[in-house]
């Protein structure tokens, strides 16, 4: 894809969008963890409660019934994002946390038996691991971990290898949020349905960055969070295949996922309220569906293209000084916005700390994701002040290539400063 | 935004050429102390006798705040009595919480080139490791 600059123009409409960058002096680069919300956004959300607020599905009256639409639009809205064949694929969940844990615990319940295997990439967040484990166990079943080559690359041949007839599920990140590289999540469902296994994707890094088709990718289960891509924090969204949705028993129970309640128990209602016990996030999900529009208006082409120039200067800047080791691969290409580093002899908190008082925001720690630091570090030769930790910038189309040139000069400034030459 | 003072000179010089990071030779009391927000791990390793601590080291690993801190610790209690040593402790974890005066300040000598931390409610646990660590082994000594 050919490199795209922002016109100077396009470049300060999309800053004007977003009040916080005009409110705070800081360059904002921990976009991996929450992305900041568009003005069209914060409008969406504040619109539903100022003109439609109602509690949807339960009213008679015309409020209720507003309310309902704006809800279900907004589900329409996510199908079609991610190219679903039905809204009733799509789940309204507070985040891919919660998503990912309803798969696990439902799915489970529904086909899981002892002495099963699920395979976990050694990659995943905690998010996308400790609800299989704990499912797992619950079943008297084990999980069996895809590890990754050093630069990041997931094998086909490699989780071919690991597919046994125990095997009923392979749960694997679509983009980690360390490695910042899209998994080929095409070709391990291929491989799993050929051997009867399903495939779960959390999709919270790679939605909010490259086009996500859940046909395309013939994926069962998808997870992820609004937050991460421009919506307020609260709303989430999992997609399931309508058949195995269907199948599972429900998650949470409760009012306005029932058909009808006796003494003696329920009957559930159809997808995908089913799974949406309680009263929902309509103003989430009404700002998830302007969000999605802002996402539409730009395209995918464009911001993938941006995001990519802002990586490819990014990286180049950073190996340009001194003591900076960059995690996983060291081609710019396989970073969609997310670069991981150490600062040799500085500890990766010292390092973010020291980025904040130059006003930085980056991430330090183990990014959620300890078997990966730990993995990486075991296989690593020279080993950093921090342990596992590591510092991690990711980018998002709104970053431009002056705040990319000031985090490069925060960061030469850190090994100096920490008299390191 | 953190001061720009934070990270200095005192801060780094006892990251880099820590005076007390070794392993003591046969010490009486050890104690690990940990901290997960940073991943800091220290040891703490003394020869405390008759209520005095006459020796003391530490290993381990973390950030530049952890270590400094704990080696200028050390520095201020060598030699002084568990009841001195829990009055500095006092001092500086009142300090840390921005609630000592300048004259108990002054007490804790380059122990004060870590004030600005109270400024950084993150790296507060940092600080405070090596002192926490010190304070439950003389409690758990006179036991």
């Amino acid at each position: 894809m050919a490199d795209y600059e922002f016109s100077k123009e396009e470049d300060k409409r999309i800053r004007e969008d977003f009040p916080l960058l005009a409110n705070r002096d800081i360059v904002y680069m921990d976009n991996a963890a929450t992305t900041q919300k568009p003005v069209a956004v914060l409008d969406a959300w504040k619109r539903y409660y100022e003109q439609y607020n109602a509690n949807p599905f339960r009213g008679v009256y015309g409020l209720s019934v507003d309310a309902t639409e704006v809800y279900e639009d907004a589900r329409k809205a996510v199908a079609g994002f991610i190219g679903a064949d039905s809204y009733r694929e799509i789940v309204f969940t507070r985040n891919a946390s919660e998503s990912i844990n309803l798969v696990a615990s439902s799915l489970c319940e529904h086909i899981l038996k002892p002495g099963d295997e699920i395979i976990v990439s050694i990659a995943e967040h905690h998010s996308n691991f400790l609800p299989w484990l704990q499912a797992a166990s619950k079943y008297g079943a084990g999980v069996v971990f895809f590890e990754c080559e050093p630069d990041g690359e997931f094998k086909k041949e490699k989780l071919e290898s690991l597919i046994s007839e125990k095997t009923k599920l392979l749960a694997i990140t679509h983009l980690s949020n360390v490695l910042g590289r899209i998994n080929d999540v095409k070709g391990f469902a291929d491989i799993c349905h050929d051997r009867g296994v399903l495939i779960s994707v959390d999709g919270a890094q790679s939605v909010p960055h490259i086009p996500v088709n859940v046909k395309e990718l013939d994926v069962d289960f998808l997870q992820f969070s609004g937050h991460k891509m421009l919506a307020p924090m609260g709303i989430g969204v999992l997609y399931g295949k309508k058949e195995l949705l269907d199948a599972m028993p429900p998650y949470m129970y409760g009012g306005e996922m029932i058909e009808t309640v006796t003494r003696e128990g329920a009957t559930y209602a159809e997808l995908p309220h089913k799974f949406e016990a309680g009263t929902v996030n309509v103003g989430g999900a009404a700002a998830l569906a302007e969000a999605i529009r802002y996402y539409e208006k730009i395209g995918f082409e464009k911001i993938m293209a941006r995001e990519r120039a802002l990586t490819k200067a990014a990286i180049s800047r950073m190996k340009e000084i001194e003591g900076i080791e960059i995690i996983g691969s060291q081609d710019p290409e396989q970073h969609e916005g997310i670069i991981t580093f150490l600062v040799d002899g500085v500890h990766p908190h010292d390092v973010a700390a020291i980025m904040d008082a130059e006003g930085v925001c980056v991430r330090a720690g183990h990014h959620c994701a300890q078997p990966l630091l730990q993995y990486l570090h075991d296989i690593r030769e020279k080993k950093n002040a921090g342990g596992i930790s590591t510092t991690r910038v990711s980018l998002a189309f709104y970053n431009t290539m002056e705040e990319v040139d000031k985090m490069a000069e925060a960061l030469a400034k850190i090994r100096p400063e920490m008299g390191l030459g | 935004m953190a001061e720009r003072t934070f990270y200095n000179e005192v801060l780094t010089d006892h990251n880099l050429h820590p005076d007390n990071k070794y392993h003591l030779k046969d010490p009486n009391l050890v104690k690990e102390g940990v901290n997960p927000s940073c991943g800091d791990d220290i040891v703490l390793q003394l020869n405390y006798k008759d209520g005095v601590i006459e020796d003391a080291s530490f290993v381990g690993e973390g950030c530049a705040i952890s270590q400094a801190s704990a080696d200028i610790m050390i520095n201020l209690v060598l030699g002084k009595t568990k009841e001195e040593a829990m009055h500095l402790s006092d001092i500086f974890l009142r300090m840390i919480q921005g609630e000592a005066s300048d004259d108990e300040i002054k007490e804790l000598e380059e122990g004060a080139a870590l004030q600005d931390i109270s400024h950084m409610p993150a790296r507060v646990k940092c600080a405070v490791l090596g002192w926490r660590t010190l304070n439950e082994m003389l409690k758990e000594a006179s036991e």
